[in-house]
């Protein structure tokens, strides 16, 4: 007679998870990933403590440091704000990179043209934000468009756009706008066209801030996030409710294309103070990780965004600090983010050894 | 082989599971279950739905392995642990959704996933042949899948199942697709193939096939193994009792209405699809208010079409579909949107066949989904969320839904209330036309004869009711008239108290149905 044999091991979908007990894991995944991340400092010749010490201390150490971080959460939780409804819609936008810079090079526009004439500060900062959230705007509705109409593959579309965008400052930076001949670099924008600070941080932290709570109340309270939402599950069913899906795909990139744009006018304004092809430089992309791992709920993205910008921060001052290479942060960060996606599976799934009984559900 | 088979016929087990248990999550699906399956023997495994009829045989074709138990295959234990295992111990499996290749011929999809056949395509036509004679299957091995019938295609895959010699079959719902005659014919070959030695399994909760096919019932509740017993010495109300575990009326109540008047006059709709294929073509007819209007047909013979026409969800070629509002005025219907037929007062609860695809938002709770019809209401950029809430708890109540919440995630509901909250949804709008398809679909005998009376009560009321239904028992007793399509057009419209079974079956085959044939 053949042996009859159990699997090692079985996975089993959980029938649901108390609201602790989800918490419980992903806080232990960030343990999990603390001690994993030890091995390659630990390769690297550095006692992983001391370096975690540095880290944080780098990052929160002094006031300077924290907004130092701050400044890097700004755009991290802008785009993140935006491309939410996207996903919560199942339309994967990955062309906020683009849409920031569309945004940026809108913003500068103005800066370049209407700032050295002294057009007052405030008016100024409301043209940039307009022009900033158009030209985001029209950077999301042409993927938009054409997955609503023809209905293209948007994940491929927004990503090249990107490059689009991405090398029209390149043009710029090297022709038109170019500051001295030969510099490759557009001069920086006069006072009037800089956003001011508040508390020492450019203001964009306050614009923001008011963006998670007007995110927060479109994607649940609104007409139009109701209507995300059953797309995002079932196109038919809100077809059969009566929603012109085609439009709602359009109307919301061009909401999305907007908030990027805006946070390319922060960027150009305020962070940077002129515009280069680096503007963006992977916000678009680590915003998506930052979205998805707050599930989508916008104040939880203002928690994942400082973490994500703590260690950015940390870890350029553990190079300079401790001599260990940044990318060696980056390899404790990708741990970090590997983790917390993990304990996801863990969160909807449970694991079943053989032998064991299943009484403990 | 067949000499190994003869010998272990009559009366020989071929497969018994002892102590079978299945859970997913914290749903018990199969809780201790105890099954005999015999050569030369039809079994048919009864219960309402979600009672782990299906569950149970996924375990012994290789889908499902069991939690706790055990699988004896002619005395010995054996493990199923995928699919190809089953196939080596003899298991075949005929799942509700086929598993072929739409342009390969039908004996390249019978060869198809066999490693050691030789290919030589002319011998495997030969030995398709072979086995269509032996069994009295009507089958040409060189035919492509797409141009094959439902029915045909089923046979493929029982083919397909026989050719790799299975010995134990197992049939998942064979009927649910096909019309009476074809279900004859396929119950006829079941028939040669027991008396050829082979054991099947019929997973079914149609009572009069179990009454016409099987020698033995064994019956399912709630995941339990309630009974096997002889088919001869039961009876469909017995079977039922003991499938839903007390006494159950097998009758639908259906009163006149006093005066029906006309509600929607349908005249040469015709659709035709991306390939320049009509879908419905020329089609004429009426509902009226203070009735119910049953269509019957074989899947795929144009009620989607007729259905999402009315509702505006189809683009028409040709025709008309006109509603008559309270003041008797004529509103046509053919170009307007979905919302825009709903603003001209056309309140149409639409039932869909996809209930979780098409009707309901399956990550969302009752609430949310009671929104969908109510969302758009006011001016305001929010949505209002306390009527669709009141109506939420009311349908709760009411239709008794077994969920711990109005917030609670409807697709992690059971089928059966899945479909009280979307049929629920519909009726509370009383609509003056309600379209339904498939109503009832999976649902089990109690939860079936609650939405009948449901609708008949909305008929009662002066809505008209279309009913797309599958099985012609329900339809007879439900209907006042029943419209038949046959190919995307009108085979006939009878009187639903005066027809029969076979008149039906035969219109659905062909146009006009005997009578269309004497002229």
């Amino acid at each position: 007679m053949k042996e009859v044999k159990t699997p090692l091991i079985r996975l089993a979908k959980r029938d649901g998870i108390e609201p602790r007990k989800a918490w419980a894991i992903r806080i232990g995944s960030i343990f999990v990933a603390l001690i994993l991340g030890m091995i390659p400092i630990v390769l690297a010749g550095e006692n992983p403590f001391v370096s975690y010490g540095v880290i944080i201390n780098g990052a929160l150490g002094k006031a300077s440091y924290i907004r130092q971080t701050v400044k890097r959460a700004i755009p991290l939780l802008g785009c993140a704000l935006a491309i939410a409804p996207c996903f919560k819609m199942r339309f994967w936008n990955i062309g906020a990179e683009g849409q920031i810079t569309m945004g940026a090079i809108f913003a500068s526009f103005f800066a370049i043209h209407l700032g050295p004439k002294g057009v007052p500060a405030f008016l100024m900062f409301i043209i940039m934000c307009l022009a900033g959230a158009l030209g985001g705007a029209i950077w999301g509705f042409i993927p938009g468009f054409f997955k609503a109409k023809y209905n293209t593959n948007e994940t491929l579309f927004t990503l090249m756009m990107n490059y689009i965008a991405i090398g029209i400052v390149r043009w710029l930076q090297g022709g038109p706008w170019e500051g001295r001949p030969g510099t490759q670099i557009i001069p920086m924008f006069t006072d009037n066209a800089r956003l001011p600070n508040v508390f020492g941080i450019y203001c964009g932290w306050i614009v923001v801030l008011v963006m998670v709570v007007l995110v927060h109340i479109y994607m649940n309270f609104t007409k139009h996030g109701y209507e995300v939402a059953v797309i995002g599950d079932s196109e038919n069913t809100a077809r059969y409710a009566g929603m012109n899906v085609g439009w709602i795909m359009m109307r919301t990139m061009l909401l999305s294309g907007a908030i990027c744009g805006i946070v390319g006018w922060m960027l150009v304004s305020g962070a940077n103070g002129t515009l280069n092809s680096d503007v963006a430089g992977g916000v678009g992309f680590t915003a998506i990780t930052v979205a998805w791992l707050s599930q989508l709920n916008s104040f939880a993205m203002i928690a994942i965004a400082m973490m994500l910008a703590i260690i950015g921060k940390g870890s350029a001052t553990l190079q300079t600090k401790l001599d260990v290479p940044a990318s060696v942060a980056e390899i404790v960060s990708g741990i970090l983010l590997f983790c917390m996606l993990a304990c996801e599976f863990f969160i909807n799934y449970r694991i079943i050894f053989r032998h064991k009984k299943e009484a403990e559900v | 082989m067949p000499a190994r088979i003869r010998e272990r016929k009559l009366q020989n087990c071929a497969i018994e599971l002892k102590n079978i248990v299945k859970r997913f999550g914290k749903v018990v699906a199969n809780d201790g279950i105890n099954l005999q399956i015999n050569y030369g023997e039809i079994l048919c495994l009864l219960g309402e739905n979600g009672s782990g009829k299906t569950t149970l045989m996924n375990m012994l074709s290789g889908i499902y392995q069991p939690d706790e138990g055990e699988i004896l295959k002619n005395g010995e234990q054996i493990s199923i642990r995928s699919p190809r295992d089953a196939y080596s111990y003899g298991i075949g499996m005929i799942h509700q959704h086929y598993h072929l290749v739409d342009v390969f011929t039908a004996a390249q999809n019978i060869i198809l996933g066999l490693e050691d056949e030789k290919m030589d395509i002319g011998a495997v036509n030969e030995k398709v042949k072979g086995i269509c004679k032996k069994y009295g299957f009507d089958v040409d091995p060189k035919k492509k899948i797409y141009d094959m019938s439902v029915s045909q295609k089923q046979t493929i895959e029982i083919i397909k199942q026989l050719y790799r010699g299975a010995e134990i079959l197992i049939l998942d719902e064979p009927t649910a697709v096909l019309t009476p005659q074809e279900t004859d014919k396929l119950f006829a070959v079941l028939r040669n193939m027991k008396k050829d030695g082979k054991a099947i399994v019929l997973i079914t909760h149609k009572l009069a096939e179990v009454m016409d096919v099987s020698d033995k019932v064994a019956i399912l509740r709630k995941g339990k193994y309630i009974n096997t017993v002889i088919t001869k010495e039961t009876n469909p109300q017995g079977l039922t009792d003991m499938m839903v575990g007390r006494a159950v009326t097998l009758n639908i109540d259906r009163p006149r209405y006093a005066n029906p008047t006309d509600k929607l006059v349908i005249n040469d709709l015709t659709v035709i699809d991306h390939d320049g294929i009509p879908r419905l073509d020329h089609v004429t007819f009426t509902a009226k208010a203070g009735e119910i209007l049953g269509v019957a047909g074989i899947a795929g013979s144009g009620q989607k079409e007729l259905l999402e026409s009315l509702t505006g969800l189809q683009h028409v070629a040709e025709g008309s579909i006109k509603f008559i509002n309270k003041d008797g005025k004529d509103i046509e219907l053919v170009g307007k949107t979905p919302m825009q037929i709903r603003q001209v007062g056309v309140g149409m609860g639409f039932v869909p066949e996809d209930r979780l695809g098409m009707g309901l938002v399956g990550s969302m709770g009752m609430t949310n989904n009671m929104m969908l019809r109510s969302w758009r209401q006011g001016r305001s950029i929010f949505f209002n969320r306390k009527d669709p809430e009141k109506l939420a708890k009311d349908v709760w109540e009411k239709l008794e839904v077994v969920t711990p919440s109005t917030e609670f995630p409807v697709r992690r509901m059971s089928g059966g209330n899945i479909q009280k909250v979307l049929v629920g949804r519909e009726i509370a709008s009383r609509p003056p036309v309600l379209l339904t398809a498939y109503a009832v679909r999976g649902l089990d005998i109690n939860t079936s004869y609650a939405i009948y009376n449901l609708l008949t009560r909305e008929k009662m009321n002066g809505a008209a009711v279309m009913y797309v239904g599958e099985e012609l028992d329900v339809l007879l007793e439900l209907c006042d008239r029943i419209l038949v399509l046959c190919g995307g057009k009108v085979s006939g419209i009878v009187d639903a108290r005066k027809t029969t079974k076979e008149e039906i079956g035969f219109m659905m085959t062909t146009v006009g149905g005997a009578k269309g044939g004497d002229k």
